[in-house]
């Protein structure tokens, strides 16, 4: 007897397709299905490679230069010309919004990572092996905390010079403290489950077992912190830039141009939307991904 | 030789009320290739004994010796090495496997941690054959701990133990998380598992009729102390502590007629925390006299391999 096979059963092994090994996917295959049939996360995941892209073509993009500036169109509404219209040195700003991409994005992004690799290790230990290593980092950071963390940014830049890189390290080094602390507390909630003892019974070195262990499990709540560092180092940014302290005065910077914009934002409001528009998507985009980052690391979630 | 000599352990924690005496001046030997039943009531300090021989929690005085090693002073590396040969079996399959590993990676993790495979295929050889040692189906391997159930996750948890070829494994609770049903076949696992590594173990339980199941020798603890010990024959037939009788009369008997006589225990347990110099069961014994409130009893042979701690044992 031969065997029967319809169209229906044909579509469906097409679709079961590499779906029935012997053992399954693996744990990364898995995370990345997760993480792809995440709408929100993708939909993050596509603004911010779109930032991305424009400020990797900045210059291809940009129809003007940013410092380009025409005394006859001064603070124009947004027009086919100038999309996001212009400002009051008649520089256009959707070029000036386009070329801040290089600015905001790096250095919120360092900044962040740089944060959650010396705070997040510090939070980490202090955690882990807790008593006299807890209190000896903790009150370093408590001490850091003393000091507004804008204060230090200011100090920090006034000691190392107005630049690139030393807003980085500025900027870092007001993000330590809240890093170590959100790493710390959410470790502190994990280290206490069974399974550490497991691997502690087995042998597992103490690094080991805070890499493997302790930070996939506190995964959740530090890709939300981190996401949420990234945002307000954007936004410290612009602060500084306020103050004058961040990036100097032609650098078009998103808060550089909020800031300009900020004193005729009765008479052209246009000036404070548009960069403050290109920050909070930034914002957003890297929220919304990294709460589908969260959910693709978990599991449990399916 | 006995494969595990005990010499007056004793673990005390320090609290803000005094000294916590979880473990007091315990003796034994554990024969290899036998089972030793530890029993007694949850915070007795069974547990916290398994954690002290295996060097999870280090022993206030006293000395441990496996295999003719003194372990309780080695250094760290040196202990590694041992450390191979004694494991541990958790109580709760649920929380003692890390719910973001997938089975394979949970077994491999032993090996990898001692490097014991040549290369990713050898792991793999390695992994798969624990799977199958322990009766795990091939097609699970990477499936996480919350999909499976308590008796497929406790079989990972065996697995884990069994990767380094060990010698000695404390059970701690192994079975006491799962249902009945599946309690008899994880039981008879770590049997056939006895059988054919010639394991050792120490059995951790509260629940009797496990411990009757599968242990050689049984120790009954009370606050931190072994009470009664004696085989598993002899203590059954003849239980001569007070504490112990009372525990017996525990066992549920699945027959409606023949109903025996449950000894109840009145009264609160003494503190742990800087016990007096007496019986620490005087004060929920029905037999307990003046001399049980005023001096500690020792552990005396009363013949037969049977030892128990007890000023009146024999008399009542």
């Amino acid at each position: 007897m031969s065997k029967i096979t319809t169209p229906a059963m044909v579509k469906l092994n097409k679709k079961t397709k590499g779906r029935h090994k012997e053992t399954g996917n693996t744990p990364m295959q898995e995370g990345l299905k997760r993480l792809r049939k995440n709408k929100t996360a993708m939909a993050g995941m596509i603004i911010i490679l779109f930032l991305i892209i424009i400020a990797i073509f900045a210059p291809l993009i940009a129809p003007y230069g940013y410092q380009e500036q025409s005394y006859t169109e001064v603070r124009l509404g947004p027009s086919l010309q100038h999309l996001f219209g212009t400002d009051h040195l008649g520089r256009d700003i959707f070029s000036r919004c386009v070329y801040g991409t290089r600015y905001s994005l790096p250095i919120g992004l360092i900044c962040t990572l740089l944060g959650l690799v010396i705070g997040g290790g510090l939070g980490l230990v202090a955690a882990y092996f807790g008593g006299r290593t807890d209190n000896i980092i903790m009150r370093i950071i408590d001490i850091i905390q003393a000091i507004p963390s804008i204060l230090l940014c200011i100090a920090l830049v006034a000691i190392l010079g107005n630049g690139m890189w030393q807003l980085v390290v500025a900027i870092t080094a007001g993000t330590i403290q809240g890093m170590t602390k959100n790493v710390r507390a959410a470790v502190f909630m994990v280290r206490n489950n069974e399974y550490v003892n497991s691997s502690k019974s087995i042998g597992v070195s103490d690094f080991q077992i805070m890499i493997r262990h302790l930070v996939p499990n506190a995964v959740g709540i530090i890709v939300i912190n981190a996401v949420g560092v990234v945002a307000t180092s954007i936004l410290t940014i612009s602060s500084l830039s306020y103050l004058g302290v961040g990036l100097v005065a032609p650098t078009p910077e998103w808060g550089a141009i909020l800031a300009e914009g900020k004193q005729y934002m009765a008479v052209a409001p246009h000036m404070v939307y548009f960069p403050g528009l290109m920050i909070a998507i930034t914002v957003v985009a890297f929220y919304l991904f990294g709460n589908g980052l969260r959910d693709a690391l978990d599991p449990r979630l399916k | 030789m006995p494969l595990l000599e005990i010499k007056n352990v004793k673990k005390y924690y320090s609290t803000p009320r005094g000294l916590l005496h979880a473990v007091d001046d315990v003796t034994m030997n554990i024969e290899k290739g036998k089972t030793i039943g530890i029993v007694g009531e949850s915070g007795c300090g069974k547990s916290t004994l398994g954690k002290t021989l295996i060097r999870m929690e280090d022993a206030t005085a006293g000395e441990i010796w496996f295999d003719g090693q003194e372990i309780t002073g080695m250094q760290h590396h040196e202990f590694r090495k041992m450390r191979m040969k004694m494991q541990m079996i958790f109580q709760d399959p649920y929380s003692s496997l890390d719910p973001r590993m997938s089975v394979y990676q949970l077994i491999a993790e032993p090996i990898q941690t001692y490097k014991l495979a040549q290369g990713k295929k050898d792991l793999e050889e390695k992994v798969f054959g624990l799977m199958e040692e322990v009766g795990l189906a091939k097609r699970l391997s990477n499936s996480y701990p919350h999909e499976l159930d308590g008796g497929r996750r406790q079989r990972i948890g065996i697995a884990r133990a069994l990767s380094l070829d060990p010698e000695f494994i404390v059970c701690d609770e192994p079975v006491s998380a799962l249902d009945v049903s599946i309690q008899a076949q994880i039981l008879n696992l770590l049997m056939d598992l006895q059988k054919d590594k010639d394991l050792t173990y120490m059995f951790i339980t509260h629940d009797m009729s496990v411990v009757k199941h599968i242990s050689d020798d049984i120790a009954v603890m009370y606050l931190g102390q072994v009470v009664e010990k004696a085989g598993f024959e002899e203590l059954f037939a003849r239980p001569l502590h007070p504490y112990s009788k009372a525990l017996f009369s525990a066992i549920p008997v699945p027959s409606i007629h023949n109903r025996r006589e449950r000894i109840l225990l009145k009264g609160e347990i003494t503190s742990p925390v800087n016990p007096k110099p007496c019986c620490r069961f005087a004060a929920r014994c029905p037999h307990a006299e003046d001399i049980c409130r005023q001096t500690e009893p020792k552990l005396r042979d009363m013949g037969n391999g049977h030892f128990c701690k007890c000023h009146r044992a024999g008399e009542v």
